[in-house]
Order: structure tokens, then C-alpha cells, then sequence
């Protein structure tokens, strides 16, 4: 069992071992580094701190890495927020002078909450979640993934879990960093499709022409629709979901369908004949703009951002590596290459690798060990790199690892690149 | 710029490179020394475009035809570049090309030193710039907007024939407007998408890599906002730098004044002196009267007195419609004796003011009618006052009961509340001279007033010329009425004369004394 048992009462116990010995510093300050091109990157950024007893502390920043390991351990955050970066330190904000103390750089961030899907899912509500409906996250990282990449130009994507009922992005490149607020909440409205709250019954209006981007998520929505939307929510089964479906529809198309709904009880065949029944309507029709089956799949599938998370350059954001007070489970970054067969359950928990810390260690582990001896200074480090190999953890920091490598060998690239327009040999 | 005095001084030719191309992004400030009459000349021509543009804009469908021929119309009449080549061609007698877009160049730079003060006065310069800038750049050929983006390094990149193909359908269903043949034939340009941000938001555009497809015709939206990045950080030095130039005693009063400027007809000189009799004033300022005057009237009647704005406002605007002092003397005392003022009183407090607006006291400065900006801008009405504009200064409910009790027209409930709602939209807008003048239409009963409002008196005066020329017919028995009245002090005032020769400042002054 990999959930082990996670009790928050533990947590004054569990973190400070987990800071102590796991959470990955090095790989953490080498990501906020940027590889060191711009000077005060890492000391000026932002980091947020919930302490015990919800105590919130903002503008906490650090000059070192080992600076920010001693604080950690010694304040030991129950939650961790990254902001931005600052121009000035943000521990300093109160020294400087009002109004030239401002947010200039921070990732393009993407907030998904499972919660915006409660009107379309039937199996849990608020920050419940299941196998079943977890696939809409999957459906949301396909989907927004390809988008920043193939039509934005973005390389350096981070997705992580966020513990419970969501996942986040994190848009790294140096452009994106460099965003403006209007540009990021222009990207975000790109990426928008679902539109309305409670008052809105039909959220997703699509006209002609459509756009390649609505017809790249389409397909994507396509792949999976039918063993999600049909068989796991079961959207055409019952008469209260059925309504749902057909609200959306025009009076005609809705009438038909009540009618041979009667008669036809199977699920699958109730959307093909709901299909059917458009695309008829479609070629009769003289106007353009007749997709409601394309309309249902996408208000059903398609990825709800939080737009007000992209928008702000100073917005803080959960970290990665940090622990959900809630369920226990450390913010872990999601491997793209084994999307469809990653299970949040099967994220470890605190306790979990906190236990694996204590069991018996392998014989590599006592060669080691003697080396240690002989060079106390690198041991610490050493041993916690060892430690958190040892446990479940060891697996998401190597996707940690491989996403800082990517960018290590971007940044390398520029430079040649750059030393060659320069004649620099 | 150097302000050696009134000396004009020529421009040689060497400046020819300056001005190779009709438009421009005013990025470099005039270098040259010029005469402060050019100065001013240059700067009222550009405001009169930029209202006319404003106007323009309100009243049209921006970039549809109709804005586009009034436009062009305005453009002719006031001596701006427009679209023709910078050569030796030089209209007979009229103003060359170089000359029209050398105005364009300094003109800017003075509004822009007039325009930088406050929020305000930034945001409306910027949108009448903008929207000049648009129209501008849309009546450019095809070759001279690439000129004009390679020019001002917009190094966007076309997109090759072969990418085009490729992309075609992805092209075809991203971009409004466009089919197989129009892709083939039009330009793309490949632009980063943070430029194009307007275009990414609304989905409207192709993006690939981080770049944006535009096609030729949407490119202006870019440009624009490069335009307007541009403008907004220029005025924001200037504003910067503005106490240095503010202290220049000869320019101070006319950059202070820009911002406020009336630039039309001043309606000192009265054509219709005294062909107005009191008896008429009634009868006139339901039909003829703007809204405010009416207003002013209308609680002079009522309450024997109107306080210091109310009395100069509506006293200088019956002085513009022809009223000679001696029958203003005798209309006000009329109305001031039946209420709390005895004769003595009024000749002895009263009158003297009377006097002074019509030049005969104090400094004599013949004073003229306000116009609608000022009154609209100027000392705000208080409680107990009867002044200012009421589509400004009015609450919209008060302003809604006013308008439907006066409604003069015979026509039926049914034209009234939808005009009434246009006219408190446009209120809502600020643009309060455009309710005015929905105001006229209601009232005169026309579907277009026919002008553009900028003076109290010229609502007077159209009106009257709508209603078929009452004045003329009325002047016999203006005659005979007034044989009636006070003979003696029937004098022709001199004053009629000389506002042509107050083209300079001073007059700009007299616009705005606050008497």
C-alpha cells in the first residue's frame, strides 16, 4: 500500500525530517537559478511560507542555497508558495523606496482545480477525486501541453501535481518568464474556450471557421471522450444527466432526441444518434455554426483554467517538492511520457517516504557511508541524495532532473549561438 | 525647438530626407527654429483635425465609408499629408507636400506638450492620434505600409510561398476574411505573438512557434499598438519635461489654453444686431434656445435673478444672437425689478456688469459668447446656480424630465423615448455636444442636425436658418416694435468691427476671462 498511513496530526514529526533529509535543494536552487545569466535571480525571488497554526509569511527570500535550506528547516513550512522576482530582495521591500519596489520576471504558470468541473462530473464533487474523472486532467495536459508548445513556441514545460485535485504548469523558458501581464492573460484567453458560471447552461459557443487550435484540442478530446465521457460519467444513462446534455441544445434537435431517447436505451448509441442528428440539421441549415456535438464534448473535456493564476507577474503559486497538509502527498512533477498511466493515488505521501528513510540499508549504502568519513563537508549533501533514492521520491526528482537538464542544454545552445554571431571563438 | 522671437526662418532642402514618407511615428522632434505665429497656427490646425476626428468617429462607423469621405474632407480643407508621393509636384498656390507633412511633424510635438499634463488629456490625445494614425495608415498602398514598417524597424518577416502552402488551411480558417486564392495573394507576416496580443487574445490569428500569421490588412492593429506603446511613454517624458518649457512666458498661455481651445466662430461680430426684440426672446428660447440657455431663461422668468456664471453665460449668448446693450440693459432690469432688486439697485450693481460684457467698461475688452467647451469645462455650477451644460452638469433623471417636457416637435410619444434614450447614452459617453445636438434634432424634428456643435450660438443660428429665416421676415416688425421701446438710446455700437484683427494670443485670452 502506497499511501501508507497519512495522519496531518504527524506532520510536525514528518516535516522536519523531510526537510531535513529529502526535499531536493540542489536540484531546487539549480531550477531558480536559471543557470546564473541573470545576477540576483535567485535572491530576489519571492517565496510565501505557511507556518504551523496557519501562520502566513510573505517576501521571504534567500541569498543561498544553503541559506534557504537552514530557513526551511528551521521555520518548517507546512505549505510553500514560489512568487516572483523581484528588483530588489523581497526580505529588504519595506527598506526601498515605495514604488521601485516591483515584480519583473516569474514562469507562466497554469492553475487546473478539478473543482471547476463539478457541473460536468458526476462520480465526485469539491476536492474529491477518482480514477474516473482523473482522466479529465489527463485530457487538460494533452491538450494545453501541445498548445504552449507547438503553437507558442514554448520548450520548458514543468507538470506537477498539486497534491489533491489539480495539477499545475509551469512555463519556464526565458520568454516566458519575461511575459507582461497582458500578454499572459492573452495567452490564457487563448487557451479559454469553456465561458460562464452557474448562469450559463451552454458554455462553449463554436462558429465558423474554426480555428486549427479548437480542432488540435478537438481531437484530442475525441481520443477519449467515449470511455470518459459515455461509459466512466455515464452522461446519456440517467434521465438527470441526460437533461443536462440536451440543455444545450436547440429546441428541434432537443424534442427529436427526448423522443428516440424513449426507444433507445444504450448509452453509445444514444450519442451516435445525437451525432447523427446535428450533422443532418448541419446540411439542412443555412447558416454556419452547427457543432453541438463538438460543443458538448468540449464542455464536458475541455481543460477550465483559472485565468487569474496566468494573468499576475507577482501571483503566488504552490511549489513543486512541497507537501499537501491535507492529503500528505509531496507536489510531484508528472512524467508526459507515462501520462496516461499516472495515478495521484499512487503519489507518495510524506509518511510513506518518511518510513522508507528508516528501512534496513543496502550494502551500496555502507560503501558510502565510509566514504563519508573521509569528506564530512560533501557528506551531508551526499546522504541526501542517497536518502531520497532510497524512497518513491526517487523517481519524480529524475523527471526533475532530465526537465533541468533540458534547459541546461538550451541555455548552452544560446550561448554558442550567441558567441558565434559575436566571432567569439 | 528655439523660440528666437517672430523671426521666421527658412528650412532648406537638406531636410527632404525627413520627410520621405507621408506617414510617420513622430519618433525624432522637430529640430528647426519656427515663428510663434506658426507655432499657434500649426497647433489650432491640428486640434480642429483631431476634434473633427473625435467627432467624426462618434458619429460614423470607424473606417466605413462614410468616415472615410468626411475624413478626407477634412483632411483637404485643413492642409494634412494624406496619401501622395513627397515630390516636385506643388499644387498651384496651394501648400506642397512637404510643407503639409513638415505641419503634421510639428504639430504634433506642440499638442503633444499641451496634451501631456494630466491622465485625462493623455488617454483623449492618444485615442485621437491612434484613430488618425489608423486611418491614415489604411489609405496607404500596399507598398508604401511595408515602406513605412521596414522604415520604423518592424522587421517582421513575410512568409514564404512554399510556408504559405503548406499552412494553407490552417491560414484559411484562423483569419477572418480569407479563402485559398486571398492567401495565396496577400502577404503574411510572421510577428511575434507578444506583439500581437489583441489578435492571440481573440483567437483570431494563426500561431505557430510563437508567431503570429497576419495577414497584410491586419497588420495596422500591430503597428497601432506599437503606436500607442510608443506615444504613451513620450508623453510621459514630456510631461517630465514640461515645467522647463511651461516657464517660457510666450508659450505658457497658448499650451495652457490648447487643451481647452474653442477653435470655431466666436459670434462677436452680430450680424444680427439688433434685429431681435424682447418680446421675442420667449417665444425664441423654446424654439431656438440650446438646452442650457433655455434652462437659463427659463429660471430667470421664474425667480427675478440669475447669479454671476448664470448672468454671464446667458448674458454674453443674447449678446450674440443680436441683442444691443440697451435692450440687454432693459431686459435684465425688467426681470431683476420684480423680484427682491429696485431700480436703483439694479442700475447701480447690476448694470455695470451689463455694460462691462459689451465692452463699455473696466478694460472695454469686448467680451464673446462662450463657447460649449467652455462651458462645459469651466466653473461647474453649484447649488443656487443656473449656468454650465445641462448634459453635463445635470442628473441624468433631472435631465431626462427637463427633456421630456420640452419637447416642442408635434410628433408623438413614439419618436421622443427613443431619442431621449440616444441622447442619454451619448451623455453617458461624455459626449455631451453630440446630446445637444440630438437635442436640436428632437426639437427641430430633422433626422440630421446638419452640423457639429461647438457654440451656443451656432445652435442658435441653425436653428433659426432651419426654421426658415425668421429673422429676416421679422424685421419690420422688429421696427416698428421697436419705435416703441426706448428710441433715444437706439445707438449702433462701434463693436462690430475688429475681431479680424485679434487673430493672436490676446484673443485666445479673451475666450477664457473669467468675468
Amino acid at each position: 500500500m502506497s499511501t501508507s498511513d497519512y495522519d496531518p496530526a504527524c506532520l510536525p514529526d514528518l516535516l522536519p525530517l523531510y526537510y531535513r533529509r529529502l526535499f531536493p535543494f540542489s536540484q531546487y536552487y539549480r531550477w531558480l537559478s536559471y543557470g546564473g545569466v541573470s545576477k540576483n535571480y535567485f535572491q530576489n525571488r519571492e517565496f510565501s511560507f505557511t507556518l504551523k497554526d496557519d501562520i502566513y509569511v510573505r517576501y521571504q527570500s534567500f541569498t543561498t542555497q544553503n541559506e534557504l535550506e537552514k530557513e526551511m528547516q528551521k521555520m518548517v513550512p507546512y505549505k510553500i508558495d514560489i512568487g516572483a522576482v523581484y528588483s530588489h530582495r523581497p526580505s529588504q521591500h519595506n527598506a526601498v523606496k515605495s514604488g521601485t519596489f516591483q515584480a519583473l520576471e516569474k514562469e507562466l504558470v497554469f492553475d487546473i482545480d478539478m473543482t471547476d468541473y463539478d457541473d460536468v462530473r458526476r462520480c465526485c464533487s469539491a476536492a474529491d477525486i477518482c480514477s474516473k474523472c482523473w482522466t479529465l486532467m489527463t485530457i487538460a495536459i494533452r491538450i494545453l501541453d501541445r498548445a504552449l508548445r507547438e503553437d507558442f513556441g514554448f520548450h520548458h514545460l514543468l507538470w506537477v501535481y498539486s497534491g489533491r485535485r489539480g495539477v499545475h504548469c509551469w512555463v519556464c523558458d526565458d520568454a516566458a518568464r519575461k511575459l507582461s501581464v497582458a500578454a499572459r492573460s492573452a495567452v490564457a484567453e487563448y487557451l479559454s474556450l469553456v465561458k460562464g458560471g452557474e448562469e450559463t447552461v451552454r458554455k462553449v459557443v463554436l462558429s465558423d471557421p474554426i480555428h486549427p487550435f479548437i480542432n488540435h484540442s478537438l481531437s484530442v478530446v475525441e481520443r477519449y471522450f467515449q470511455q470518459y465521457a459515455i461509459v466512466d460519467q455515464d452522461i446519456l444513462g440517467s434521465k438527470e444527466s441526460v437533461d443536462k446534455v440536451l440543455a444545450v441544445l436547440p429546441e428541434d434537435i432537443k424534442k427529436d432526441l427526448a423522443v428516440s431517447f424513449k426507444d433507445e436505451k444504450d448509452p453509445m448509441k444514444r450519442w451516435n444518434l445525437l451525432c447523427d442528428l446535428v450533422l443532418r440539421k448541419k446540411s439542412n441549415s443555412k447558416k454556419g455554426g452547427q457543432y453541438f456535438d463538438k460543443e458538448i464534448m468540449l464542455q464536458y473535456c475541455y481543460p477550465r483554467l483559472d485565468v487569474n493564476v496566468s494573468k499576475g507577474v507577482n501571483h503566488l503559486l504552490k511549489s513543486p517538492f512541497s507537501v499537501h497538509p491535507k492529503t500528505g502527498r509531496i507536489s510531484v512533477p508528472i512524467d508526459l511520457k507515462e501520462l496516461d498511466t499516472f495515478d495521484p493515488f499512487e503519489v507518495p505521501t510524506i509518511s510513506l517516504i518518511c518510513e522508507e528513510l528508516e528501512k534496513p540499508r543496502a550494502e551500496e549504502a555502507e560503501e558510502d557511508d565510509m566514504k563519508d568519513k573521509e569528506n564530512e563537508q560533501e557528506a551531508g549533501e551526499r546522504r541526501r541524495i542517497r536518502d531520497y533514492k532510497r524512497t518513491s521520491l526517487a523517481k519524480y526528482v529524475k523527471v526533475f532532473d532530465r526537465f533541468l537538464e533540458a534547459m541546461a542544454r538550451s541555455r548552452k545552445g544560446e550561448m554558442l549561438k550567441k558567441s558565434d554571431l559575436q566571432k567569439d571563438f | 525647438m528655439q523660440f528666437p522671437g517672430r523671426r521666421k526662418k527658412v528650412i532648406g532642402s537638406s531636410q527632404n530626407d525627413l520627410y520621405d514618407h507621408c506617414l510617420q511615428f513622430y519618433g525624432q522632434p522637430p529640430l528647426e527654429n519656427i515663428s510663434l505665429t506658426e507655432f499657434e497656427t500649426f497647433a489650432v490646425e491640428r486640434l480642429k483635425l483631431l476634434k473633427s476626428v473625435e467627432n467624426i468617429g462618434v458619429s460614423y462607423v470607424k473606417n466605413s465609408e462614410q468616415y472615410v469621405k468626411k475624413l478626407d474632407a477634412e483632411f483637404s480643407s485643413l492642409n494634412f499629408p494624406l496619401r501622395t508621393e513627397l515630390g516636385d509636384r506643388r499644387v498651384q498656390g496651394g501648400t506642397s507636400e512637404y510643407e503639409k507633412r513638415r505641419k503634421d511633424h510639428i504639430s504634433h510635438f506642440i499638442l503633444r506638450l499641451a496634451y501631456c499634463q494630466t491622465e485625462d488629456l493623455r488617454r483623449w490625445f492618444i485615442q485621437q492620434e491612434m484613430d488618425l494614425f489608423r486611418y491614415r495608415f489604411g489609405e496607404l498602398t500596399s507598398k508604401h505600409k511595408t515602406d513605412f514598417l521596414h522604415k520604423n524597424n518592424l522587421k517582421y518577416e513575410t512568409v514564404s510561398a512554399e510556408e504559405k502552402k503548406s499552412l494553407k488551411d490552417k491560414l484559411i480558417t484562423s483569419s477572418y476574411g480569407l479563402s485559398g486564392i486571398t492567401v495565396e495573394e496577400y502577404d503574411f507576416y510572421k510577428v511575434p505573438f507578444q506583439d500581437a496580443l489583441d489578435l492571440v487574445r481573440t483567437r483570431k490569428v494563426y500561431l505557430l512557434a510563437g508567431n503570429a500569421y497576419i495577414p497584410h490588412h491586419e497588420i495596422v492593429t500591430i503597428v497601432l499598438n506599437d503606436f500607442r506603446t510608443r506615444l504613451s511613454k513620450a508623453l510621459a517624458m514630456t510631461a517630465r519635461s514640461l515645467p522647463a518649457v511651461q516657464s517660457d512666458e510666450r508659450l505658457q498661455p497658448l499650451l495652457s489654453h490648447l487643451s481647452h481651445a474653442y477653435v470655431g466662430q466666436d459670434y462677436s461680430i452680430q450680424k444680427n444686431m439688433g434685429k431681435i426684440s424682447l418680446e421675442q426672446i420667449d417665444a425664441l428660447s423654446g424654439k431656438s434656445f440650446p438646452l442650457c440657455m433655455r434652462h437659463l431663461h427659463k429660471a430667470l422668468r421664474e425667480n427675478h435673478h440669475l447669479r454671476h456664471g448664470g448672468r454671464m453665460q446667458y448674458g454674453l449668448f443674447l449678446k450674440g444672437i443680436g441683442l444691443t446693450l440697451d435692450q440687454a440693459l432693459q431686459f435684465w432690469r425688467s426681470e431683476f425689478v420684480k423680484g427682491k432688486v429696485d431700480a436703483d439697485k439694479f442700475d447701480k450693481a447690476y448694470a455695470y456688469s451689463v455694460r462691462h460684457m459689451f465692452g463699455k467698461e473696466g478694460k472695454r475688452t469686448d467680451y464673446t459668447p462662450y463657447s460649449c467647451m467652455k462651458v462645459i469645462l469651466s466653473n461647474p455650477p453649484s447649488q443656487g446656480d443656473y449656468h454650465g451644460c445641462p448634459f453635463r452638469h445635470s442628473d441624468p433623471e433631472l435631465l431626462k424630465q427637463k427633456l421630456q417636457n420640452y419637447k416642442v416637435s408635434p410628433s408623438g410619444i413614439n419618436q421622443l423615448l427613443p431619442m431621449l434614450a440616444e441622447i442619454l447614452e451619448l451623455v453617458k459617453g461624455m459626449h455631451y455636444q453630440l446630446a445637444c445636438q440630438k437635442y436640436f434634432e428632437l426639437t427641430h424634428n430633422v433626422e440630421d442636425a446638419g452640423f457639429s456643435l461647438n457654440h451656443p450660438n451656432q445652435y442658435f443660428t441653425e436653428s433659426q436658418k432651419l426654421l426658415g429665416g425668421g429673422l429676416e421676415i421679422k424685421k419690420e416688425v422688429d421696427m416698428s416694435q421697436r419705435s416703441q421701446e426706448n428710441p433715444a438710446n437706439m445707438t449702433r455700437p462701434s463693436q462690430a468691427n475688429s475681431k479680424q484683427a485679434h487673430e493672436e494670443m490676446g484673443d485666445l485670452d479673451s475666450f477664457f476671462q473669467d468675468e
